[in-house]
Order: C-alpha cells, then structure tokens, then sequence
C-alpha cells in the first residue's frame, strides 16, 4: 500500500470574511477490506479496444457517479494512446479480478481514490496498446517501429498513414509489450487541460440508463415492505388485500420483509402499501435521538478508548493560563441520493445476473454468489450509471443488492427491486450521530498547550465483514480529522479518545465520512480558542500551522482571494453570511485547494462547488432523527437538502502543485460547516455547536 | 386511453390514477424521466404539459386529457436545444439523473421568460433538487442558453 502515502492533501475554504477555516484532509489509509493480494497481470485488451471503425473504448474499473472519472481515466488513457478524442468511448467495466483498486485489492470506487490510484495503471495501458498498433505498422509496412509515430488515432510514416482502426486486427494478434515508457510531463496534450465530460450528450438527452432504468422482456418489479425499526424481524403477514391488487405476481418474504412482485412498478408499490405484516420490533424500537445524545454527551466526560496520546494532558491543562471546555454535536444524516436505491437480479441455472449502480462490484459479487448458491465467477455484475453515491452504495452488507437477490431467489423470476424515497431515507446506512468534546488549554502566548478530546459515536466498520479492520478499538473512521490534525502537532500534551457505542441503527461512510463531523469540531474549537486569545484566527490557525509549509500557503491563497481583514459590505459580517429572519443565508464561498496535479481542473472545479453544496445540506437543514425507534423525515420535505435559491458563488482557487496527487470528490465537504459555524458567531456572537446550525 | 407524448398519440390501458410518471417510464419506456420523490418535491420527473413544466409523479394520467406530454426524448431529437447545447457547454452534469428535470424546467422557463435574472431562475429552479450540488454551473448554464436562443432569433 505505497499509495498511502500520497493521499495527504489538503485543501482549505475561506468564507470570505470572517467565517474562516481551514481543513486538513487525510483520509484514513483504506475504507475498504484490503487484503493481501498478487497484482493481476495488466491485460490492455480489459481497459481499452479499438474497433475496426476506429472507435477506442475504455473499460471503466470504476464507478461514475457524478466524479467524473468517465472523463478523467479516460484522458489518462487518450494521453498515452494518441487516440482521436472525439472517437473515445466509455463503458464500466465488468466485476473481475482484473479490476481491483490498485490500493484497495477489491474493486470499488470510494474515498477519492480512483485517479490517484489509477494515474499510472491508465496510462500504462494506453501507452501499450500505442506500442501494439505501432508494432501492426511496422509489420504491415516492414520498417523498424521506432520509425513510426503515433497522431491523433494514426500511425504515420513519411507521407504513409494508417489509422488505429485499420491495425486494430492485426493488433490484438501482437503480444503485449512487458515496459513502455510514459510521457514525460512537458509532453502532455490532455492532462492538465481542462475538458468537458464525456457523459454529457447522453445525460443531457434523457439516454443514460442507471440502475432503475434496467429492462427487458420478463422482468418484474418488486417493492418491499421493509421493517419500521431496525432489526425487526417479520412475525407473520397478511397479505389477502395485497394479493387482489391489480398486477400483483407473487408476494414472497424475504430476510428484510415482505416483497410484492408485480408488472410495474406502481402496482407493486400499491399492494406493498396494503400488506399487513406483523412485526417483532426488538431493542431498536426504543431508539431515540434526543436520549442518545443525552447519552452520547455523558459518556464524553469521561475518556474512551486511547485513539492517540501525547504528554501528560491533565497535568498540562491544569498548568494552562487559560482553559476552554466545549462539546460539538452531530445528528445522523441520510445520503439521499437523487436516485433510490434499486437493484435488477437474474437468476438462470447456476448464473446470476445484476444490474445496478454500486461503489462495491467485489463485495457485492460475492454477496450474490453466497445468497444465489452460485460460484463467484458465475455472477456477473453490470454497473450502470450511479444516480449519486456519496458512499451508500458501497455497503459491506451490499443491503441493496442481497435483498434483491433474495426476492429473485424466492420469487422465481428476474425482478427490478426499487426503493421508494421514503424506503430509501428511512432505509438506514446513515453518517453516524457523533459528539465530540475537547478541553483545551491556552500557554502564555495564547496558543495551545494541552487537547484533551472525546470523540463518542458509532463504528462504521464495527459489526461489518470488515470489522478486522478496527484497529486496538480504533475505528479510524471516527478519529480522522483529529488523530493526525496538523493543528496538534505542535500541542505538547494531547488526548484522544473514542467511545463506540452500538445500536441496532446501520451506519455508513458518508461523503468525507470521519471528516464531516471531526472538522466541525476542529475548526469551530481552533475558532473559540483563538477568540479567547483576542487573536486574528486566520493569524491564530498559521501560528498553529508554522511548521506546515503546504496547509500554510492554502490558507494565504484562501484568505486573499476572499479579501480577508478587508472591510465587508453592510449588513453582512464581512461579505460572508447574513441571517435573514428565519435563518442562516450563505452567500459566498472561496475554496483554495492543493490536490496536487490536478488532471481535468474543470472536474476539479465541479467537485469542490458540488461538495460544498453537499456540506451545506447539513449546516442548514439536514437531520435524521428517530422517536421509539422510527425515523422521523421520509421525504425531501422533512428531509432537506440544499436546493439552488440557497446556492452560494463558490469560488475555486487550484493551487500549481507539484505534490503528490490527492482526491478531490469529498475534501470540500466538511469544512464548510465550520466555516458558517464561525461566521455566524463573527456576525451574532452567537456560538452554535450543534448541526443544524440554528438562530435562538 | 389516448396519450400524445412527443407528437405521436400512444394509447395505454392502465388504472386512471396511475401517475403520469409510471406511465411515461413503465409502459411507455420514456426512461430519461427520472423517479426521485413521488411527491413533486425534488422535479426529477419534470416534463412539459403543453410547453408548462409539470411534476409527473403525482399527475395521475387520467388528468392529462389533450394535452401534449413533452418528456427529456422529445425536447429534441439529438441534444440540439439550446438548453441542452449550453447544458454541454457548461459542463453542467455530474451524476446525471436530475438533469433531465433540470433542462426541462430550464426550457419551460426560457419559453415564457427568454431573459431571466438570477432571481427568475432560482425561482424557475428551486423546486429541482441535485444532490450532486451542480446548481452554480446551472445558474451559468440557463443563462448561456437565453443568450443562444437570443442569437438564434435574431
């Protein structure tokens, strides 16, 4: 797992004014199982074809779901092969072997990974399958390869040309080459620049099939009545109403309820609608979100499990001028994807077919196999467009897809299983409600000498197939952001400590995942801090951040570009965020980010402005809370999301770089909580420390 | 009953109170609409009722009489409507699944308002959510597409 050590990048966001913050960004080594695994052999054919018109197409190991890694790895490609861009073509890849995640051993998509991790093996492949058509052209016109170049899908001797097309056939006959040499970086013609998505003719045609657009002859839909708290088990059910619905098919249980199998999807939901089922509810009927943070905000006083220490901490905080207490509160948070969750599963003989957009082809594979009593290479897994990820279809218990493998298994026929939104928010996976309280202490110079921090929330690998991957108690997942913040490097004594309580509600990484509730509370702390220290806290965070030369410097371009210490409009605290009557307005946003070489800066700039709107979501408005073990919010209007009249102008500043590459999907998230967090207080003097952020 | 969906009448056999939506996607294969609420409140499903942008979801389909039904598929046949050509342009999409909503609304707007402010689009707008948060690219996108149609009266 050399790669690690790549994925430290940072990137900073600056209200601009006086909500500043700045946020590190380190995810955790690796979200998913990682075990130990022999490369697979590189075979050019699995990532790229040419076709006999010319056509290359890239084989996708990953899953496009908004990132735009459907451009990206394709231009990674196009940069080695000299191919005609406008002739480049993309599909996902099947699940195999062959497509592992070069770090993570299994193939999925998540934890901004995918173009660092893929940087070398898709340029790798272009560059051989250059070498191979090359190589046609040189049998065919017997002169030396290295007399040849390669041009825009060409090979090109003197006034002779033959295109890819034409050598495609005798290409594929070639062995592939062992070594090729890559580019050198002032020879790029594609990476670097900033270019339009391929996916866009046919997501702006209505033509993109995601997973709920799967059909074909004999296929059903089911929708499934699921249980009203989780861990409830069915009893019994009655479903004689149900079974005189018109185009009802079968109505079948299944591990998680009762599915009703019908012709259309309208006709399954309005017999599910009518089941009586009879519910053992068990302990998650009892859950409620006020009571658990009660909880969660006790148990905080009182230290966990050791994540990180350093130093005598109390000894310290009882030597401190100055001494702050504070504790920061997060609720549960549903991922609420554009597009439910759904599955199609097909199962003949001893073959199963999926159809579905997941982050977890591996997991999910193999998670089939088991439940249709099939070997693991008879499953085949077709990815389809991902109407939104966000880290919920990346299940360890791939819920999505066993369940519909379950209803195909008991119902006998190819079914389309599809969630309704309310069966999708209330349907769990949530980020994780977490407390964090920190004791700080201040030395004579105002900076801190002493962090004594609480993390208290659930495990997200705690309970899964991954669960190996807790590390002495420590699910990485819930410290990141703290263990390792580049603002305590310099604080002689530390202590973090982790509580992992568990109940019966499923949680799950969520866009930044450890870092959407962990920067909140960093950021807002650093922001406290440096008030009691009646210091600048763009000036308190770079005295903090003095031995780190890089976060340095996305702070200053943050800060410049937002124009802060200079005077802001009336009405506003400093040009940033205005309460209105009823709430919190953001106007404007400036984000510096340092993701190293950042291959399309048009992607770049999509990412960090569609994150931001993401973390918005949740500073605003956004909570999922349950009462006697129901969740409370069923659609988006209990649920709410940010939606365009609340969009700030997010600005983007990419810093030149020549560090290692980062990940840009998830960064931008988190820091924006923090950031409103302490505008709010720049422009009210009032301290919120719970999200949602609300006005009293 | 008889439904004229993109210029051409389809004649369906389902319950009257079937949403315009399950019709156009289940029965009739208009899949580039898009399920996202069921209850007209993220516009996934958006399509045109005689050039209005109507949520599909909850429009049972016996309410749609004569009118014509305009989904993503017929607003052009090859993505040639200047809102889908600025949509391009602007490098809107990113999952993809709301934007046929988001252009459909785009283009009923466009129609009645051919030079909005910011102000008319986020009202035009606000009732199509995208997780993906593309709203900014959006804003830049509906206004490109005022200025080609613009051009292209001229």
């Amino acid at each position: 797992m050399t790669a690690i050590s790549r994925r430290d990048f940072l990137r900073t966001s600056v209200l601009s004014g006086a909500g500043l913050v700045i946020a590190f960004y380190v995810p955790v080594k690796a979200r998913a199982a990682a075990p130990a695994h022999a490369k697979p052999p590189l075979l050019p054919n699995a990532f790229v074809r040419v076709a006999p018109d010319g056509s290359v197409t890239i084989l996708l190991a990953h899953s496009e779901m908004g990132q735009g890694i459907w451009t990206t790895l394709a231009m990674l490609v196009a940069e080695e092969l000299e191919c005609d861009w406008a002739q480049v073509r993309v599909e996902h890849a099947p699940a195999a072997p062959v497509y592992a995640h070069t770090a993570m051993g299994i193939q999925m998509t998540g934890g901004s990974t995918t173009t660092w991790s893929e940087f070398d093996r898709y340029r790798t492949v272009g560059a051989m399958a250059r070498d191979m058509l090359v190589r046609a052209a040189a049998q065919r016109w017997k002169v030396a390869p290295d007399r040849l170049r390669a041009e825009r899908g060409h090979v090109i001797h003197g006034t002779r040309k033959a295109s890819y097309g034409e050598l495609a056939a005798a290409a594929e006959k070639l062995r592939a080459p062992k070594v090729v040499a890559l580019k050198a970086e002032k020879d790029w013609k594609i990476i670097g620049k900033p270019m339009r998505r391929l996916d866009s003719p046919e997501k702006i045609t209505g033509k993109a099939r995601f997973g709920l657009d799967v059909t074909f002859p004999g296929l059903r839909t089911a929708v499934v009545a699921r249980a009203p708290v989780f861990g409830a088990k069915v009893r019994s059910f009655d479903a004689t109403e149900a079974q005189r619905r018109p185009g009802v098919e079968r109505i079948v249980q299944v591990p998680s309820g009762v599915a009703v199998v019908a012709k259309d999807f309208w006709s399954a939901k309005r017999a599910r609608d009518a089941l009586h089922v009879d519910w053992d509810l068990g302990p998650g009927a009892v859950i409620d979100t006020d009571q658990l943070t009660t909880r969660y905000r006790e148990l905080a006083r009182a230290p966990g499990t050791d994540a990180e220490t350093r130093g005598d901490c109390d000894a310290a905080l009882a030597k401190a001028a100055r001494r702050l207490d504070a504790e920061y509160a997060v609720p549960y948070l549903a991922h609420a994807t554009m597009e439910p969750m759904n599955c199609t599963v097909k199962i003949d003989g001893d073959r199963c077919e999926i159809w579905t957009g997941t982050q977890f082809q591996t997991n999910d594979q193999a998670s089939a196999a088991r439940i249709a009593g099939v070997p693991v290479d008879h499953v085949s897994v077709h990815t389809m467009f991902l109407g939104g990820g966000f880290g919920r279809r990346a299940t360890p218990t791939s819920d999505f897809v066993s369940e519909a493998v379950h209803v195909a298994r008991a119902a006998g026929v190819p079914v389309k299983v599809v969630w309704t939104r309310e069966d999708d928010m209330r349907g769990g996976y949530y980020r994780p409600l977490f407390v964090h309280r920190i004791e700080a202490g201040l030395g004579p110079d105002g900076l801190p000498i002493a962090w004594k921090h609480t993390i208290v929330g659930q495990s997200i690998l705690g309970g899964t197939p991954f669960e190996a991957m807790v590390k002495n108690g420590i699910d990485e997942t819930s410290v990141e952001g703290v263990v390792g913040s580049p603002y305590l490097a310099a604080v002689r004594a530390r202590r973090i400590t982790l509580h992992s309580p568990r109940n019966e509600v499923p949680v799950l990484w969520w866009r930044s995942v450890g870092n959407t509730h962990s920067a909140f509370a960093m950021e807002c702390m650093i922001d406290e801090l440096a008030h009691a220290a009646v210091q600048d806290p763009l000036r308190f965070r770079a005295a903090m951040l003095k031995q780190k030369p890089r976060h340095l410097h996305v702070l200053e371009v943050a800060a410049e570009k937002a124009g802060w210490g200079s005077p802001a409009p009336a009405g506003r605290a400093r040009g940033l965020a205005v309460p209105e009557s009823f709430g919190i307005r953001v106007h404007k946003v400036t984000c510096a980010v340092d993701c190293g070489l950042a291959v399309n800066p048009l992607g770049v700039e999509a990412q960090v402005q569609g994150a931001v709107a993401f973390g918005l979501g949740p500073v605003l408005h956004s909570e999922i809370t349950l009462k006697e073990g129901r969740v409370q919010q069923g659609n988006y209007h209990e649920y709410e999301v940010l939606r365009l009249d609340e969009m700030p102008r997010v600005s983007v500043h990419i810093v030149p770089s020549t560090a290692k590459m980062g990940g840009i999907g998830e960064p931008a998230t988190a820091p924006i909580a923090p950031a409103v967090a302490n505008a709010v207080f720049a422009l009210t003097g009032q301290r919120l420390r719970s999200l949602p952020l609300r006005l009293t | 009953m008889k439904l004229d969906v993109n210029g051409t009448m389809k004649e369906v056999d389902v319950p009257g109170d079937t949403p315009l939506l399950w019709v156009l996607r289940d029965v009739l294969g208009y899949t580039g609409v898009k399920f996202g609420c069921g209850m007209a409140l993220c516009g996934a499903c958006t399509v045109h009722l005689d050039g209005q942008a109507v949520r599909s979801c909850t429009l049972p389909v016996s309410a749609v009489g004569n009118r014509k039904v305009t989904t993503i598929e017929g607003l052009s046949a090859d993505g040639s409507h200047p809102v889908q050509q600025a949509w391009a342009a602007i490098d809107v999409v990113q999952c993809g699944y709301c934007q046929s909503g988001q252009i459909m609304s785009a283009a009923a707007l466009l129609a009645r308002n051919p030079t909005p402010s910011d102000a008319d689009i986020d009202a035009a707008l606000a009732g199509n959510l995208c997780r993906c948060g593309t709203y900014q690219r959006i804003r830049e996108a509906v206004h490109d597409a005022a200025s080609r149609m613009k051009g292209a009266s001229r």
